[in-house]
């Protein structure tokens, strides 16, 4: 039989960072996660899209997604399978709890151990810490090779893929063998959107955790339909070092958050003078607000 | 995120209509899908539900692809290359973007691929699509020749087309020529049987076809050879896969600019025959017709919430006299009456689609099995709402969407006649609403047997039955009055046009507009009985209007004579 090709799209429910209203922060200085919708990382379903159009490439082919966070972050991956992915892995527990990007790699590298696909793809960076540090972090972990900045998928076969990268000057295509690590630009393709036959098949999709708390007739149709189960991990179901998990994992440590505010300089009044604009042309190109 | 769906109320309140519930189950007849079809609801709230999120779905397509790409397409516009057409580069996206989301063959049945959605829900993204594009809604809203086929053809004709439906191929209908346009029965493109190749083969020639060169044609053509009327007409369906039509021109339009309409060259053309010869005016087209008008009045609707809401954005953004111009009295009240005549047209445009849904669905079953007596009654009930409701659904909505676009461009003041803002398209694409699918004046013709035959004023009574509140009273009242107005006009009408041929014929529109400004009302008044605080206020605006409009037509009426009808002659 054919090589089943297994991609896992590393995915991150984010709180919506893009339209940020006063009550964004609390007094704390923290986001104030209630008052932010969470979304599907934008990025990560840029890596989704990618991800599926591997699949339709190879044919041969699933797609995964795998995130970590609580239980409602099983909702990005029923959005996934929504769109094309064929089910998806929960990583969630208290033990999880308060990671910076090295104990979320390193939780995550866990899973990937444990899960064995053929490519890793991932958004580049998460819009609620834009530290894009997770993805080739993972890299480093499973000790496989990666492709940053990745904007479009040029080919793929079961042995390598070929990818363009967007570089801040110009884009280059490489070579890569797999498996690899894939992060992928929001300048790369727009995910495709929500399948009506698909939203109404996995609609009722939930993990493990969910489907516990679920009422008995939800359970019993639940356990007829596999592609329903959404698997969950604990942190035990992953054969982690406990220290290098959470909090005791990340040596990242807040000293201080402040609040910036902007306010505005005194307002200059120009005329309709050439030399006033002239003036302003240069004032502004010795800023680097321009050129 | 921009969603069509989720950021309008009102559709959602239609959705949740107590009626749905029946159509549910007829739709889904005790959910037998459920054990063949992963995709199948396991009862009717999970039906609703998938419902909701379907037409979450178009939504979010319609404000994140369809809206952004409107201005870009209606300058491209469509070419023809190659004797064929080639989609402006915004509707190739659009579909592409709507084929992803699986949103072909939405109220055909599972075993076709289809998405067994009822047509109010069709309805509903049609509605979102026209909001978004207008011109685009052609193209798309055009997968509703499949239910033709669906109703009409043979089940190996099914198999063949409807999953290419399901699949997003685009779909036509062919019936006007240059000299047959609000007169079918003069179409004579013709057809002759082959009987070498088991086709028939069509020849001639048809104008002003909407997607003309779409993958799924269905064509009026003359296959009773010496022929001149109706009678001689029959339905066929041209497959492009087999060619034989070449695009001969797309015709420069005033407005909906992404929609090719086509002048088509049939050169034996090979095509099959959808049901029985001699039938394709007199019951396949009327079919189709009516499927059509509903598509109209969706687009219309569509139509009047996308003006209503550029024109209430501009009239908050735009300042003079230091301050905001939706501050002021005239201003507010062209918004107030916009937004009144955008929820009237919704209104009678899903009163009306529940209709179609109950007795189509009730015909759909009469094909497997016999009807209960019961059933009998209620699909005659329903189809005579359908048929009296439909050219009042397209004549309003289509008639608001001008009025509504037309105001819309008055509130943007000398801003909106230039072509900086989205009003001036809108006004454009709403020009043809009021024409297509058979012009307003048609639409009185169909509805003035319902004023004759009573369906309308027997509906009336109906909805007088309906239970008021305190707030909606005084209107169920007032409803009452203005019925009794319309009694006594139609009476007068029906008098006086025995006594001077052409007098029914002379006053027919604003008999039709009576009725149908007490029934719209009357739907109005129940959403304001059942959800107050949203539609209290539009109703009373709505009925207030009505009032007007009625006691303008009746004393018009009352102070005709017959002599009037040479004085017009």
């Amino acid at each position: 039989m054919e090589k089943v090709t297994k991609i896992v799209v590393m995915a991150k429910q984010v709180p919506d960072t893009r339209n940020v209203g006063k009550d964004a922060m609390t007094a704390e200085g923290t986001v104030n996660r209630a008052a932010l919708a969470a979304i599907f990382n934008p990025e990560d379903l840029n890596a989704l899209e990618m991800a599926l159009q591997m699949k339709d490439t190879l044919g041969n082919a699933t797609v995964h997604v795998l995130t970590m966070g609580p239980q409602r972050a099983a909702d990005i991956i029923r959005e996934a399978m929504f769109r094309g992915a064929d089910g998806g892995y929960l990583l969630s527990g208290k033990e999880f709890a308060g990671s910076d990007t090295l104990a979320t790699s390193y939780a995550l590298s866990c899973a990937l151990r444990k899960i064995n696909p053929d490519i890793i793809v991932a958004g580049r960076q998460a819009i609620d810490g834009d530290t894009a540090q997770v993805g080739p972090q993972v890299a480093e972990k499973l000790d496989l090779p990666q492709v940053t900045y990745a904007e479009e998928l040029v080919a793929i076969n079961d042995r390598e893929i070929t990818i363009k990268r967007r570089l801040e000057r110009g884009s280059e295509v490489v070579v890569a063998p797999l498996p690899a690590v894939i992060t992928v630009n929001a300048s790369a393709k727009e995910c495709r959107p929500r399948n009506a036959k698909r939203v109404m098949k996995f609609k009722y999709a939930l993990a493990t955790s969910e489907l516990a708390a679920a009422d008995d007739k939800r359970r019993a149709f639940i356990d007829e339909r596999s592609c329903l189960h959404i698997v969950e991990f604990a942190a035990a179901d992953v054969d982690p070092d406990p220290t290098q998990l959470g909090l005791s994992g990340s040596p990242t440590k807040v000293k201080k958050i402040e609040n910036v505010v902007f306010q505005a300089k005194e307002a200059k009044t120009l005329t309709a003078d050439d030399k006033d604009i002239e003036a302003l042309m240069q004032e502004l190109i010795a800023s680097h607000t321009l050129g | 995120m921009a969603n069509f769906f989720s950021d309008n109320k009102d559709l959602q309140y239609h959705l949740s209509h107590p009626l749905m519930k029946r159509i549910i189950e007829l739709k889904e007849r005790n959910f037998a899908d459920a054990a063949l079809y992963d995709y199948a609801p396991q009862d009717a709230d999970d039906a609703l539900d998938s419902y909701h999120r379907v037409l979450d779905i178009v939504g979010e397509v319609c404000g994140e692809v369809l809206a952004p790409n409107a201005e870009g397409i209606d300058h491209e516009g469509p070419r023809v290359v190659n004797d064929h057409v080639e989609y402006a580069s915004g509707t190739v996206r659009n579909l592409e973007a709507l084929n992803a989301a699986g949103l072909g063959g939405m109220t055909l049945p599972r075993r076709f691929d289809g998405l067994n959605m009822p047509v109010t829900c069709f309805a509903m993204a049609n509605e979102m699509v026209a909001r978004a594009d207008a011109g685009f809604e052609n193209i798309w809203g055009l997968q509703d020749c499949a239910e033709t086929i669906n109703e009409f053809a043979t089940e190996e004709i099914k198999a063949k087309f409807l999953p290419r439906v399901s699949a997003g191929e685009t779909c036509a209908m062919d019936l006007t020529e240059p000299d047959a346009g609000s007169d079918l029965g003069a179409v004579m493109l013709k057809a002759t049987w082959d009987e070498e190749a088991g086709v028939w083969r069509l020849n001639g020639c048809k104008r002003f076809i909407t997607n003309g060169d779409g993958d799924i044609s269905l064509v009026l053509a003359r296959t009773e050879e010496g022929t001149k009327d109706a009678r001689g007409l029959s339905m066929l369906i041209y497959d492009k896969r087999d060619g034989g039509v070449k695009v001969r021109r797309i015709e420069n339009k005033l407005g909906i600019k992404g929609s090719p309409t086509c002048e088509l060259v049939f050169n034996n053309a090979p095509a099959v025959l959808v049901g029985d010869r001699k039938m394709g005016l007199i019951k396949y087209v009327m079919s189709l017709m009516n499927a059509a008008r509903l598509g109209i009045a969706a687009q219309s609707t569509g139509l009047c919430e996308a003006a209503y809401r550029e024109a209430l954005k501009y009239a908050a953004e735009r300042e003079q006299f230091g301050k905001a111009i939706n501050e002021f009295a005239a201003v507010r009240e062209m918004l107030k009456n916009m937004e009144a005549k955008t929820l009237a047209s919704r209104a009678m445009l899903y009163e009306t689609a529940r209709f179609v849904d109950i007795y189509k669905q009730l015909t759909h079953i009469s094909h497997d099995r016999s009807l209960e007596a019961e059933e009998r009654q209620e699909m005659k009930f329903y189809n005579r709402l359908a048929d009296g409701f439909t050219p009042l659904a397209k004549m309003f909505a289509s008639e608001y969407a001008n009025e509504v676009a037309y105001d819309s461009i008055q509130i943007h003041g000398g801003s909106g006649y230039m072509k900086d803002y989205a009003c001036e398209r809108l006004y454009r694409d709403a020009r043809i609403m009021n024409i297509y699918e058979g012009t307003t004046q048609l639409q009185v013709v169909a509805a003035i047997n319902h004023v004759t035959k009573g369906t309308y004023l027997e509906q009336m009574l109906r909805y007088e039955q309906e239970p008021r509140t305190e707030a909606t009273a005084a209107m169920g009242a007032q409803l009452q009055e203005l019925r009794k107005v319309y009694e006594q006009v139609v009476e007068r009408v029906e008098t006086l046009d025995k006594e001077c041929n052409g007098y029914k014929e002379l006053h027919s529109r604003r008999l039709v507009e009576i009725a149908g400004y007490i029934i719209i009302s009357h739907l109005m008044v129940r959403q304001a009985t059942e959800v107050e605080g949203d539609y209290l206020n539009p109703a009373k605006i709505f009925v207030k209007y009505a009032a007007k409009k009625i006691a303008e037509a009746a004393s018009y009426i009352n102070a005709s004579e017959t002599s009037d009808v040479e004085l017009f002659g």
